[in-house]
Parts: structure tokens; sequence; C-alpha cells
């Protein structure tokens, strides 16, 4: 059912078997085009209604209208453009140094024959799966400590629970998959392991460092939990949070045009990154768990 | 001291050292802050003065088990998590299957099912609360014009609706990872053992209950554990909704709130902690029941 195309069976008359085929193909573009609108309509709708201010923001039309006056006002409010260059920043940051820390923790764990790293990787995707709030109390003490409360710094810091474990599992999965004979050339040759790792296997690593950079920039700008909490004032916020605290000034004057476009704008980036990388995007996702 | 002994000696050597920041990043993240958080919850601390703290045994941990809101918030987790993941399984699978057949243009629809999964929450959930607005949403609009209501449903603010609304959004926003993870476990299958089948006359559904399902069931098993996990800790998705409405409050949120709102560092950590306990029961629940150490190897 799932891969094959089906065989005829002998009893059909090869026109019945070609009505039978027609059929098939064509519930199947049907299917594919309920997946399409399910995935994709509200999204289109957010642009839709992004370019809609004042009563027609009400009215139903399902094409866009020549209005951006909301996409206006938003850059020129400067606690969004702010949110938006620290939300930059702080998941640039945070997978910048996942992925330095990350690929000498793969090459360690995916390549020395080492015993306990199997136990460390264990801990590794266990910490993973650490439901944040648990590490909240402990974190706003770390923060404070290093002084750090209510700066966008603070969340380059927490951001690494999210962000390290995925790119040192990830990376360690690809590390894996790399063939053995040039790095062992280069052993023989009296290279040491740091300059066998960048000299050897980095420029190899590129399109896994990029997918996996990727996601971990993805977990970061869209996190929103630490954002919230060690974060107090709003030229400090990320994007997610803002969007999430933004509310009109009562409870039936609520700025939808505006939430709209703030909503296309923060996911805009990621959706060109996401369709330039996504074949990288899905081995990413699927070499840490599938293959295990 | 041999030559092998000397080699594999100078291997662990190398390895402790690129593994030296991993693991002064993760204590300095996560096994530190997980320590403080379990010894501030035996603590009457306060978050405006942590270090003024006395031990007050497990007091804590009474105080939220006696709290009926917390466990309104365990089963408003629970139930999410077991209705939405269910969903989203059956969804994702249906969806994988239907990919995973050839037709033109899948890689375009494949990158496109990507979308609602790389959006922040915050925005899908925005976007949800938009559609489903009381009055102006077009869910409701719809639905008007369809005949199918007379007046618009209040999607987000019936106390009856709100958590299902939560489910609703969580299945769109998360069943693409599904796809992804079933569509990797499909691939995984070779194309000989249904060329077999059919030669041999194993009808299509057979084929499926029998083929299909058991040998994709190793890559359903682990993508169903990430997103229950996932799901146990859920946040953000009732927070933007309904804040701390007890209608969709999860664990997470009632942990938060004693802990920042209340500002109260030993319950907040006594609630988290419990958190903790909760998922990590469930976690060794589920892996046992998968057996995980086997299939993944």
């Amino acid at each position: 059912m799932a891969m094959t195309t089906t065989a005829p069976a002998r009893r059909y008359s090869n026109s019945t078997y070609r009505t039978i085929r027609r059929v098939r193909t064509f519930g199947l573009y049907v299917g594919v085009a309920a997946v399409l609108v399910y995935m994709l309509f509200p999204y289109y709708w957010a642009i839709v209604s992004s370019t809609k201010s004042g009563q027609a923001l009400y009215q139903f039309s399902l094409l866009p209208s020549p209005d951006f006056s909301n996409y206006w006002q938003l850059f020129h409010n400067p606690v969004f453009m702010g949110a938006l260059v620290n939300s930059g920043l702080v998941a640039f940051a945070s997978t910048m140094i996942s992925l330095v820390i990350g690929i000498l923790a793969a090459y360690a764990l995916g390549r020395l024959h080492f015993s306990p790293g199997r136990i460390i990787l264990i801990a590794v995707l266990m910490i993973s799966i650490f439901p944040q709030v648990v590490v909240l109390s402990g974190m706003f003490e770390v923060i404070g400590w290093l002084g750090l409360y209510n700066r966008p710094s603070a969340l380059i810091v927490s951001y690494l629970i999210l962000t390290l474990p995925f790119t040192t599992w990830i990376l360690t999965s690809f590390i894996r998959d790399l063939p053995t004979e040039l790095e062992e050339a280069a052993l023989i040759d009296g290279c040491s392991r740091l300059r066998v790792l960048t000299h050897v296997l980095l420029p190899l690593m590129g399109p896994a460092i990029a997918s996996t950079g990727l996601l971990s920039f993805i977990l970061a700008w869209n996190e929103f939990l630490f954002a919230l909490t060690f974060i107090l004032t709003d030229e400090n916020r990320t994007v997610p949070v803002a969007i999430g605290l933004l509310t009109g000034s009562s409870r039936y004057e609520y700025p939808f045009g505006q939430i709209m476009a703030a909503s296309v704008t923060v996911t805009l980036p990621l959706l060109v990154l996401v369709l330039i990388f996504q074949r990288k995007i899905v081995a990413g996702l699927t070499s840490g768990a599938v293959k295990g | 001291m041999s030559a092998a002994e000397r080699m594999q000696r100078q291997q662990n050597r190398t390895a402790w050292l690129f593994l030296l920041p991993l693991i002064i990043a993760l204590f300095g993240v996560a096994i530190w802050p997980l320590a403080r958080s379990i010894f501030f919850s035996f603590t009457d601390a306060f978050l405006d003065a942590p270090a003024n703290y006395g031990f007050v045994g497990i007091d804590n941990f009474i105080a939220v088990a006696e709290d009926p809101v917390f466990w309104r918030a365990v089963k408003n987790t629970l139930f999410f998590t077991v209705i939405s993941v269910g969903l989203e399984t059956l969804l994702g699978l249906a969806i994988a299957l239907l990919l995973h057949r050839a037709f033109v243009g899948r890689g375009i629809v494949r990158a496109a099912i990507l979308v609602p999964w790389a959006m922040p929450m915050v925005v899908s959930t925005r976007i949800w609360e938009w559609m489903l607005n009381d009055q102006f949403g077009l869910v409701n609009e719809l639905l008007v014009t369809l005949g199918l209501v007379e007046k618009g449903i209040a999607w987000t603010a019936e106390p009856s609706l709100i958590l299902y609304t939560v489910i609703f959004i969580d299945v769109w926003v998360t069943t693409p990872f599904m796809v992804l993870l079933i569509l990797a476990g499909l691939q995984l299958i070779p194309e000989e053992i249904y060329e077999a089948a059919e030669v041999s006359g194993v009808p299509h559904w057979k084929r499926f209950w029998s083929i299909t399902l058991p040998l994709a069931t190793p890559a359903i098993g682990v993508a169903m554990l990430f997103r229950t996990l996932d799901a146990l800790r859920m946040f953000d998705l009732s927070y933007v909704l309904a804040a701390n409405n007890e209608n969709t409050m999860t664990m997470s949120i009632y942990a938060r709130d004693q802990l920042i709102s209340f500002q109260d560092l030993g319950l907040g950590s006594a609630a988290s902690t419990w958190v903790f306990m909760i998922i990590g029961l469930i976690a060794i629940v589920i892996v046992g029941a998968l057996r995980l150490d086997r299939t993944t190897g």
C-alpha cells in the first residue's frame, strides 16, 4: 500500500485497470492538496490578515490587500525592532558556542575508542529531555551569580541546556557516518587529533554543521520560558516573548493585525532558511532519532 | 606497558580533553541548577533573598501535593499529552504513508510541511487564536456560513472547550515532526519485502498490517517517546493562550507560577521537583515498554 505501485489483479481488463489507476492517482493528489492546505493555510491567513487594518480586518476576503500600515508601525516600534536584534544575537551566540563545544565532544564520542563515552552520551540525551522548569530555580541563581539577570546574555548561557545536548547528539551521529580512511592516513603522518579534526573532518562536516546549526538556531530563536523568566524589561526581550505579551489597550481592542504582521516577520527568515536547507534538516532531525 | 596500552591511555586523555568544555558547560547549565532546584525544595527560601533560608524537610512537597490546583495541572497535562500525542501519531502516520508514495513535487511538499514546525509556538498560538476568535475568526465565519452553527463558538474562552483548542493547536504544530520521523522509518523498509508480498498476492490491508506497521514501529515508538516527553513539559502554548487559566494550566505553568509569580523559591522548587519525578517515572515506563535499549542498540 505504501510504496509500490499496485499490480493489476488479473481479473481486471486493461481499461478497468486504467480507471482504477486514475482514481488512485486522483485520490493521491487530493490527499496531498488537503495536507498542504491544512499545513500552510494558517500561515497564509496570517499574511492576509497582516495586510489589513481597521474594519478591513474583519471582512473575509482571501486575498491580501496592499495595506502595509501594520508593518510600517511594527518597523517603527523600537521595542519590536530591539526584540528582533536580541533574538538574533542570542540565538546566534548560543548556536555558535554549542557548535564549537559540540564538534569537539562529537569527535571524542564518535571517533575515539573511549569507554565512558556511552554513559556521557546517555547523560547528554537525558539532559535534553529535562523539563526546563525543573532547572528554573537553580538557573535563576546561576544567572544571578554571573550578574546577567535581565540581560540578553543570560539567555545565551541558559539556552545551552537546549542547544548543547542537541548539537552534540546529532554531530556525533554524523561523525560516525563519515569514512575513517582520511583521518587514519593523517594520524599515521603524525597529525595531532585536534589538527585531524580541524583540517580533515571539519571540511567534510560543512553540510552537517550547517543543518545542525540551523536547527539549534531555530530552537533558541523560538524559546519562550527562559526568555519570559530571566528578562524583566521590554527593551531586553526576545521576539516570542514580545509577541506573547503583546496586548491591546483593552480586551476588546486586540491588535490582531499588528500581531499577525509581527508573526509573519518573525517566521519569514526561518521559513526561507528551512526551505533552502530542507533536505539537510530532515537528515539532521531523523539521524539522531531513527538511526539511534 | 605495551604500545597498545600507551595508545589507549593517550586516546583516553585526548577524549577527556575534547569533552571537557561539554562537561563544564552542561554542569553549569543543567546538573548544578538541577541540584540547586532540588536543594531549594527542602527550604523556605524566597526568590528575593535566596541566601536567607531554613530547612523545612518535606513540607513543601506535602504543600504541593495538598494543592488541588497542582493536581488539576497534572490532570490537564496528562490529558493533553495522551490525546495530542495519540492524534499526532495517527495523523502523522496517515500523512507519512501518503507522502511516501511517488508523485510530482514530492520534495516541495515535504519541505512545505515543515512550516508549522519551524514557527515559534507563540506565533502558531497567536495565529490560531486569531482564526478561532469568537466574533471575527475565520473558523467561526466558515461554520456560520455553512449553517453548522448559529453564532460563533468561543473556542478560546469556553472552559469546556479551551483544553481541546490547545490540543488542536498542538497537533497542528507538531504533526510535521511526527511525519518526518515516520517517513524516515518507512524509507528504511526494503522494497523487496513488498514485491515479494505482491507476487504472493497478499492484499493491501494485510501488507500494511503485517509489513509496514511492524517494521515502522521502532521509528513510530521513538517519535512518540520524544513527543510525549515534549508534551509533558509544555508551557508556551497554554501560557500564551490562557496564562494561568486553571482549565489549561500545565505542570510547568503551575511550577513557574509558584516560583516567579509568588516568589516562593522553596514551594516552586518542590513543585518543579514533583514535575521532574512525574516525567521521569513516565519516561522510565515508556522506555521499558518500548524496550528502546534493544531497538536503538
